[in-house]
Formats: C-alpha cells, structure tokens, sequence
C-alpha cells in the first residue's frame, strides 16, 4: 500500500504545497512516492527526492507534460495509479483540474479538499464554505484525494534521498493545447505560502488606493490579497482572491483592511493564526473573527501604520 | 452548434446554513433554494453564444428531485431553448451526476458542455472534470474567457498563479469562474414564456446509469468557531500589541 503524491511545479521549482500534500499523504498509511511530471523537470524531481518521508519520484518528463494541461497530465496518471492505494494532489487550480479528471478513468470517486486524515479511509473535508465540516468514507479501491495546503504542515524539504525513476511517458491525447499565460510578477511572497497577508476590500474604493496596501505590505514583507468584492470591483487582479471560490489562506498574521466580512470571504482566511481588521463601520463582521479590531478610517490608519511599523 | 448546460439547486447563497445537532447534516428544510451562482454564469454564457449567432440551441439539464423543475424554469427564462430534468430523490454525488450527463450528451451530441467550477453546498468541484473524461472530451475548467473558432473553443482560465489560455478541441467541457459574465436578471414575460416551453423528465434507470452514492457522509459538524477578540483605540496599540502579545512582527 502506497500514496502517490502528484507534483505541483513550474518545470523549475516544487511548490511548496507538493510539502504539504507528501505530509497528508504520510498519514494515509503506507509509503509516499511522487510523480513529476512536466517538461524538462529532472531538478524538481531532484528537489522532491529530498523531501522527508518520500521513498521513491516518478519522473514522467516530455514536452506535452510541460503546460500544466489536464488531459495530458490526468493520461500520465491514469496510467501510474493502479497499485497504489491514494492518489493524492493539492487542492489547487492545478490539482482540482486533474486529479477528478484521473479518478473518473478509474471509476473512482474522487474526495475534494481534505482538511484532515481520520484514517486512511475517512476524511474530513468543509462544505458549505466552510460552515459545516463534513466527515466522509471512501471506500473506492483507488483513493482520488485534494488536499488542502494550509491544513497540513509541510514536511521537510530536505533530508530524504529517494531514488528517481523514469516512467513510460503516456501519449498526448490531442484534446487541447497551451496558448499562453499570464504570471502576475512575483516581487513579494506568494499569496498561500506568505507567513503575512496584507488584504483590501472594497473600501480600499480603487485600484489606486491598493498602493495604500503594498506599502504597508512592503513593511511586512507580506503578500497582497483582497476580497471578492475588490476584485469585481477591479480594484485588484483575480488571482489575489482570498475566499471559498478563490484562494485558502492560513497565514501568522492576516490584516483585512477595508474588508466586511462576507460568509465567502471568512471561509479562506479564519483559519489564520491571527487576523487583524480595520474598518470604519463598528458592525462590520469582519470584527466577529478578529483578534484585534480597529474602528477606523483606513485612508488614516494606513498611514499611520506605514509610520509606525517603520 | 447546440450547447448543453449542466445546473444545480442549491441553498441559496445568502443562507447561513445550520448544521443539526445530530451530525446528520446540514438542515435544508424550509430554506431558500436557487440555482448554483456558477451555474447561472454557465447559463448566461450559453445564452450569450446562442444570441451572438455562435449556437443555435442551449439546452439546460439537472439531475434531482421534482422540486428541480423550478430550477429549470429559471434556466428556461434566462433564455435556455429547452430543458431535461433528471429525477432522482436519491442523493447525488459528482460521479454520478456526470455519468447521467455523459449519457444525456451520447443522446443530444452537443458540440459544447457548459456547467458551473463548482457548486456551493458540497463544494467539490469535480463534476465538469468527470464528464470530460468519462465523455473522453477536453476540459477547460475555471474560464474567465471563452470565444470559439474553427473546431476550438480558446479559453482563459483563473489559476493560482494568474491566468491561463488554452485551446481545446470542440466538443468540449467548461467550467464557469466568476468573472465570465454577470448573469442577466429575469424578467416577468421571459418567467411567463419559459412555462411554454418544453421540458422533458428521465430517471437514472432510462438512461442505463446506476446513480447509487459512492461516498459515505459518517457526521457533519459545526467548524470549531473562531471568537472575537479585543477592539484597540489607534494604531499605535494595534502595533504594539502585535509585536509584544502576538509577537506576530518583529
């Protein structure tokens, strides 16, 4: 019985949710291996041999495996998952594109974004945005499962020395094809890795006013985030979103700045180790979640906080 | 071009739902119902292709109990052609919901399957991914842009680390984001012509697909509940308290 961790990268670097998912794919029972597939990958599959706790990579490496598409990766694991008992990925874009995509060719019903390990067939997973938590039994002889990042701790990147092996390479299907893709400029942390996060909602009232924000960010070497308000707004790009329907976020420290508090927001930030709101209207139920609250303007608070943190 | 699009009733999404004491699950009774918001874009979307002359039907589905119908009416107002409803009282899980959609498109044939990222009571987000494969069609999940062109659809999709446009081969599957569109509002006469028009109720067993749950619902609990903490007066506390009681900044 072994748990087949799925690789998320950029052809260059493991991201550090692949951490997360090997460390909930530990606790499923057997031995964790991981595949790594993309193109011209062999130094992730290097990094990711010395992760702690992995005791084999698969490297499936070919220019069709390079784009993150979900044909051509969910054909790559088709072909791998017979013999193992989980197959495992982060409930990510990329995981939640491939992994359900996967466990169909199987027959397997799929478990979405897991929050806990119960035993290696039950597991805990929110619905309801996080207003329920449900607890589920898969009983499928594969287990298709989504980890969610953040409530796992990462296991250690370095340490372990697993040998990589090379698999067959499973055709491209010819169902679709990369165009291109636009990275938003990483010059501060990543949104769901930051140990801060500095968000804004509507009350920020423009896109201007977000540079409010990056000062106070730039202070706390903290990533950017925002509600789903601001980014409809145009406020703020998409993949800032902060929410059920955008990004799960579990930093040390989430200041939530001209942000109400909708279900929809709370359900990707509360499980932040300590949230910080400020907001001019006093029965903003951002407050109900926040260590520590402040009623106040924010075009003066910013400022102010800019000041203070030096 | 026909489009099917696949739609969800849920509990609407301003409901703050209560899970029962019992751990049985979360209590819909008496609770206000509405389409899947992801689904309504989904929807739109198809309306949307048909009025631009692109497609020349849209044909909305669900799968669920009669009360579903009324869904449909919704889709059928929002300007879908017709409607198929499924009828189950069953509970339906995403595999099962996509092999029902797998065999409804081997019947209408489709050249596009439009249905929502995910639906907000189980929050899962896998059905559209099982019915591309199932159906062995591309998939273009989490679409903020979708045109369409000699066999292809291109899309824009909203991934972690930005956007990303594909292009996959029609017929395809995709699945809606929130900034696709902004669903339009119904209208009284469009509610009044939707009732004319036709829709067509089936059972799982019609259709040659065994529906039965695969996944087991052991207890649903409440979150543990994060509590209010203390207000400060200025920012000079906030900062202090930050570094000296939270020690969460140097």
């Amino acid at each position: 019985m072994a748990a087949l961790v799925l690789a998320e990268h950029d052809n260059r670097q493991l991201r550090p949710s692949t951490l997360n998912v090997v460390a909930a794919a530990a606790r499923m029972g057997g031995e964790v291996h991981v595949l790594v597939a993309g193109s011209g990958c062999a130094e992730v599959a290097r990094q990711a041999s010395r992760v702690a706790g992995v005791s084999k990579v698969l490297l499936a490496d070919a220019p069709h495996l390079g784009e993150e598409l979900a044909e051509c990766v969910s054909e790559q694991l088709v072909a791998l998952a017979k013999g193992y008992s989980h197959v495992v990925a982060p409930a990510t874009s990329f995981g939640k594109d491939v992994l359900p995509r996967a466990a169909a060719r199987h027959d397997c019903a799929p478990v979405s974004d897991i929050i806990a390990v119960e035993a290696p067939d039950t597991f805990a997973r929110p619905i309801y945005a996080g207003n329920a938590i449900a607890t589920v039994r898969c009983e499928e002889p594969i287990k298709f499962i989504t980890v969610r990042p953040t409530s796992f701790d990462a296991a250690a990147g370095q340490g372990g020395s697993a040998p990589v092996e090379p698999v067959a390479i499973a055709p491209d299907p010819g169902l679709s094809r990369f165009v291109s893709r636009e990275s938003a400029k990483l010059d501060r942390p990543e949104l769901q890795g930051a140990r801060v996060v500095v968000s804004g909602g509507r009350g920020l009232g423009s896109a201007e006013n977000f540079k409010l924000l990056e000062k106070v960010a730039d202070r706390l070497n903290a990533a950017l985030g925002a509600s789903r308000a601001a980014v409809d707004a145009g406020y703020a790009p998409n993949d800032w979103q902060v929410g059920q329907t955008g990004k799960i976020v579990a930093p040390q420290l989430y200041l939530a700045v001209g942000i109400s508090g909708a279900i929809q927001h709370l359900a990707g930030m509360k499980d932040s180790k300590v949230i910080v709101a400020i907001n001019k209207d006093p029965e903003a139920p951002i407050f109900q979640v926040a260590d520590y609250g402040l009623v106040a303007d924010l075009f003066e608070a910013l400022p102010q906080l800019v000041k203070e943190l030096g | 071009m026909k489009i099917l699009v696949s739609i969800k009733r849920v509990v609407d999404f301003n409901v703050k739902v209560r899970v029962k004491s019992d751990g049985s699950g979360v209590d819909t009774a008496n609770v206000k119902m509405s389409m899947n918001p992801f689904d309504e874009i989904g929807v739109e979307q198809a309306v949307r292709l048909r009025e631009a002359g692109v497609a020349t039907e849209v044909v909305a589905v669900t799968c669920g109990a009669a009360q579903c119908q009324e869904t449909l009416r919704t889709a059928l107002a929002m300007g879908a052609d017709r409607a198929i409803l499924v009828q189950s009282d069953e509970e339906l899980q995403p595999l099962a919901v996509a092999k029902i959609l797998k065999a409804i498109v081997d019947r209408e044939k489709p050249q596009l399957v439009i249905l929502g990222k995910q639906a907000i009571d189980d929050d899962s987000n896998q059905t559209g991914q099982i019915l591309a494969a199932l159906a062995g069609l591309g998939q273009a999940t989490f679409a903020s842009k979708v045109s369409l062109a000699d066999g292809w659809a291109q899309v824009t999709r909203e991934v972690d680390g930005g956007l990303q446009t594909i292009a996959v081969k029609l017929p395809a599957v995709i699945t809606t984001d929130l900034r696709l569109n902004e669903p339009r509002y119904v209208t009284l006469p469009n509610i009044m012509k939707a009732k004319k028009k036709p829709l067509e109720t089936l059972t799982p067993a019609d259709l040659g697909v065994e529906a039965r749950p695969r996944l087991k619902t052991l207890r649903t609990v409440e979150p543990p509940q994060r509590k209010a903490g203390i207000r400060v007066p200025d920012v000079a506390t906030l900062v202090q308290k930050l570094r000296n009681e939270a020690k969460v900044i140097s």
